[in-house]
């Protein structure tokens, strides 16, 4: 979450709860919802890191506020972090090992495997449907989080035929 | 109860090169009333094949083939011809819908061909056509229709005669995402009302909409099973999800 709150913090300093509301409207219902104490635990180290700054503000008839705020280290992390290529998906997944060794251990042969995984991400894509017309269609940064697992998981169908094409 | 369609060790092997091609070897599937099943595989494994075959719209080599409680397979084919029109709405990737027919009267054709007074045909045009949402379109030319828009028609077109069954090869192989979207909806509406759907596809979105998925592997079933609902909350499981 770390750099979720720098970027929230490039834009304007922040308090906690208003980083808690910023994450939500941002991101609508494609962010779990994020919890208050973890905000401010992670608030705290970024603190300690000289990532963020803090200023106590004054309330008038409630304790002090910390108002954070970005330090040059921090948006120099944050520079890093945007101008990086992203990891991919990891396909050497837990799946592709258990299809290379299951022939060695006699347990299950690869079509039953295939066969068991294919079902299990159809199962997953039905699930997309229903979260994917049951989305306001405004919420537009969860359509595109939906329709990007969609896309992953035809995908990982793809390849299962291919294994199947290969092995069987 | 009785199964809409049954197979019976059914096979196809092409003769037309020099090498005979087997292209459905064996397959004995059952499908129900009110059933919605989809058909993957890869290509080649033969699941047009088996499609087709289950339309009429291509002979068996051997084996049986049960539509309603009638042995089919062994129909003449004027007599095949005939039952299909009753029993049996077809969609296709490229539509095919009659170009020089107004898209009220493709919808139409089928009613009558199979018999039903002019009056009755047109009724149940102007029902399907305002089902779909098409109503205003019924003059138009099937040209001057999104690809869309002509699958939706060519949907009301299958269904016009109430069919026992509605076979689907591809239905949405040629159509973009938001028009995809628009069929998968209407077939998941008429398949809620009872409709028994038997589509191949090689799209695993919209695969998923049926209940059941059988896996064809090089003519043979490989895979059978229904498909597993589970429930998830916010978009934002997804992520954990996998």
């Amino acid at each position: 979450m770390r750099l979720h709150l720098l970027a929230l913090l490039a834009k304007e300093p922040a308090h906690g709860y208003e980083l808690k509301q910023a994450l939500e409207q941002t991101f609508g219902s494609a962010y779990p919802s994020p919890n208050i104490g973890q905000i401010y635990v992670t608030l705290g180290r970024l603190e300690k890191d000289g990532l963020v700054r803090a200023v106590d503000v004054e309330q008038s008839n409630r304790p002090n506020k910390k108002v954070y705020y970005l330090t040059a280290k921090g948006r120099e992390l944050l520079t890093t972090w945007v101008d990086e290529p992203t990891e991919g998906p990891r396909v050497r997944d837990e799946f592709f090992m258990k299809l290379v060794l299951a022939p060695l251990t006699g347990i299950a042969d690869r079509m039953a495997l295939i066969n068991r995984q294919r079902r299990h991400y159809l199962s997953l894509m039905r699930d997309l449907n229903d979260l994917l017309s049951r989305t306001p269609p405004t919420d537009r940064v969860a359509m595109l989080l939906i329709e990007g697992a969609m896309l992953h998981l035809q995908a990982d169908l793809d390849w299962l035929e291919r294994c199947q094409e290969d092995l069987a | 109860m009785t199964p809409v369609l049954k197979t019976v060790r059914l096979v196809k092997i092409y003769q037309d090169g020099a090498v005979p091609v087997p292209a459905v070897r064996g397959v004995d599937l059952q499908v129900e009333p009110g059933e919605f099943v989809a058909i993957m595989g890869p290509s080649g494994s033969g699941k047009s094949t088996l499609v087709h075959m289950l339309g009429g719209l291509d002979t068996r080599t051997s084996g049986e083939i049960w539509l309603d409680d009638h042995r089919v397979d062994t129909l003449s084919e004027s007599a095949w011809a005939l039952l299909r029109r009753k029993k049996i709405g077809f969609v296709f990737q490229f539509f095919n819908l009659v170009a020089n027919m107004t898209v009220g009267d493709n919808v139409e054709l089928p009613a009558l061909l199979a018999g039903a007074s002019p009056k009755v045909a047109r009724e149940r045009r102007e029902s399907l056509l305002g089902a779909l949402n098409l109503g205003e379109r019924a003059d138009a030319a099937p040209a001057q229709l999104s690809g869309g828009e002509q699958q939706r028609v060519a949907l009301a077109r299958a269904l016009a005669n109430q069919p026992s069954v509605l076979l689907a090869d591809e239905p949405t192989g040629n159509l973009d995402s938001r028009n995809t979207r628009d069929v998968l909806r209407l077939l998941g509406d008429v398949h809620k009302e009872g409709q028994t759907i038997v589509m191949v596809t090689h799209d695993a979105r919209v695969a998923s909409l049926a209940d059941r998925v059988v896996s064809l592997f090089d003519g043979e079933i490989a895979d059978d099973g229904r498909i597993a609902r589970r429930r998830t909350g916010t978009v934002g499981e997804v992520i954990d999800l996998r």
